[in-house]
């Protein structure tokens, strides 16, 4: 049987809406958001450029110069996973009752918006950098790639602003994925990844014996196919056809495309190879966050009808990494996220019954990259999810056998 | 003319003002809503567990 037992759905957390009589009424709020500030340091990931160009200024002429252009993967996958191994976890949830008020909190959003000047003055001065500074190649790929990282930070900026019911906070997310050429996300995502996590059919749900690289050409290919696939249906439905700028998909690339021709027609012609190797890494970089967040887990069906159960607390990988968090968002609450889509990030809860990553984002990435690794830290924490019942995970269909054999599912296989 | 609320992010359809982005026009019923529709807004609930208001 597939029903899900109580205590492992999420709560939707609405008609709990603050009583005044329980303890907590608005104007006497006794609880305080222990990160509130600390959620302004996301800020310095799109200010990466300046630092860069201050660290350039003041290193100019020493061996620290080369290492200056490299500064976005130092920070994030060498600080940041030391500062989660340091600083460590925080399961602090926001009471039931005050999660609407804190949603309200206008200043969390102000933060957010405050991301998007700072990521597009990033990316002029990158562009300013590299068509004046005499650098090496390698000191080119340096400032590609920590464009990109930003870039890849910037999607989930986007991620957050396009789940949101405001009108203008969706289109500031498509402002966000102008960057990395990428704005079908924010269709594919919402209206297709959602729906289908977890399941065999989503591109972007990553499964056991598939490992990041044969995980990327699947969801790349999957998720721009399904994001086309959506607004075609959605346009066909008033009879008009896809070839039509009310197609989300195509206005959100007249930006990138608005974008790249304005800062070549600043620049010339030579920044484009920093504008398509940023945006590679970009959106490669989203696309290993996806990797982990769903790592192997399946929704079973339910025994009526065939559908696939609700997505629950279960079926998303989550961290309690305080500095990750801090610098996502809160992405790694990933399963409160994808029981309350266009819940505001300040708000996510952790989840017990969620099953948990080793460590955050920023490691796990790394971990990513190199599937041997991978699959020793994860498989057997899937196995363990899943009480040993490895016919339970999503597995990747080529690799079926070799899966059930190596985790000892012999006689389940059918 | 009726209203039907997802019951996870509080959007609702009314059929009096259908929901023209999603090809729904005014006056559209909530019958002619094809089953596999999802809810615009969070995209995790479909069409069958909208919950009728008012």
């Amino acid at each position: 049987m597939t029903s899900v037992a109580a205590g492992q759905g999420v709560p939707d957390g609405n008609g709990q809406a603050a009583s005044g009589n329980d303890g907590a009424s608005r104007d006497e709020v006794s609880w305080r958001d222990p990160k509130r500030y600390a959620w302004m340091l996301g800020l310095v990931v799109p200010a990466i450029p300046f630092l860069i160009w201050l660290g350039y200024q003041s290193w100019e002429g020493t061996w620290a110069m080369h290492l200056v252009w490299w500064m976005a993967p130092i920070v994030v996958f060498g600080l940041i996973p030391l500062l989660d191994l340091i600083i460590g976890t925080d399961g602090e949830n926001p009471p039931d009752e005050l999660i609407e008020w804190l949603e309200n909190d206008r200043y969390y959003r102000w933060i957010l918006y405050l991301f998007l000047p700072i990521q597009y003055a990033g990316l002029v001065l990158a562009c300013w950098m590299w068509t004046t500074y005499d650098m090496t190649w390698f000191d080119r790929l340096g400032l590609a790639i920590s464009v990109g990282v930003v870039a890849g930070i910037g999607i989930n900026t986007a991620h957050e602003l396009g789940h949101k019911k405001v009108e203008y906070e969706r289109w500031l997310a498509r402002v966000a994925l102008a960057q990395t050429f990428y704005g079908h996300f924010f269709i594919e995502h919402n209206r297709g990844h959602h729906v289908r996590v977890a399941t065999p059919e989503d591109p972007a749900s990553s499964r056991v014996g598939e490992s990041f690289y044969r995980f990327w050409p699947r969801t790349v290919s999957g998720s721009l196919r399904s994001a086309w696939a959506l607004e075609k249906k959605r346009l066909a439905r008033s009879n008009r056809g896809p070839w039509t700028l009310r197609n989300d998909v195509l206005s959100a690339w007249l930006m990138s495309v608005v974008l790249y021709g304005a800062l070549i027609a600043a620049f010339g012609w030579e920044v484009l190879p920093m504008l398509l190797i940023q945006a590679f890494f970009g959106f490669s970089l989203l696309e290993v966050v996806n990797y982990l967040e769903h790592y192997g887990l399946l929704r079973q069906r339910t025994a009526k009808g065939g559908r696939y159960e609700r997505p629950t607390a279960r079926h998303s990988w989550n961290s309690n990494n305080v500095v990750t968090n801090v610098f996502l968002y809160h992405l790694q609450r990933h399963s409160d996220h994808h029981a309350n889509p266009t819940r505001r990030y300040q708000a996510l809860r952790d989840y017990e019954e969620a099953p948990q990553l080793p460590a955050g984002y920023a490691t796990m990435i790394l971990l990513a990259l190199i599937p041997p690794l991978w699959r020793k830290v994860m498989d057997k924490r899937l196995l363990a999810h899943y009480n040993g019942d490895i016919t339970k995970a999503n597995i990747h269909p080529p690799k079926r056998d070799k899966v059930l054999a190596r985790y000892g599912a012999k006689a389940a296989s059918a | 003319m009726s209203k039907y609320q997802c019951p996870v992010c509080e959007y609702v359809y009314d059929e009096e003002v259908g929901a023209p982005r999603e090809g729904f026009p005014a006056g559209t019923p909530w019958s002619e809503v094809p089953d596999d529709w999802n809810c615009p807004d969070c995209g995790v609930r479909d069409k069958i567990d909208f919950e009728p208001v008012g």
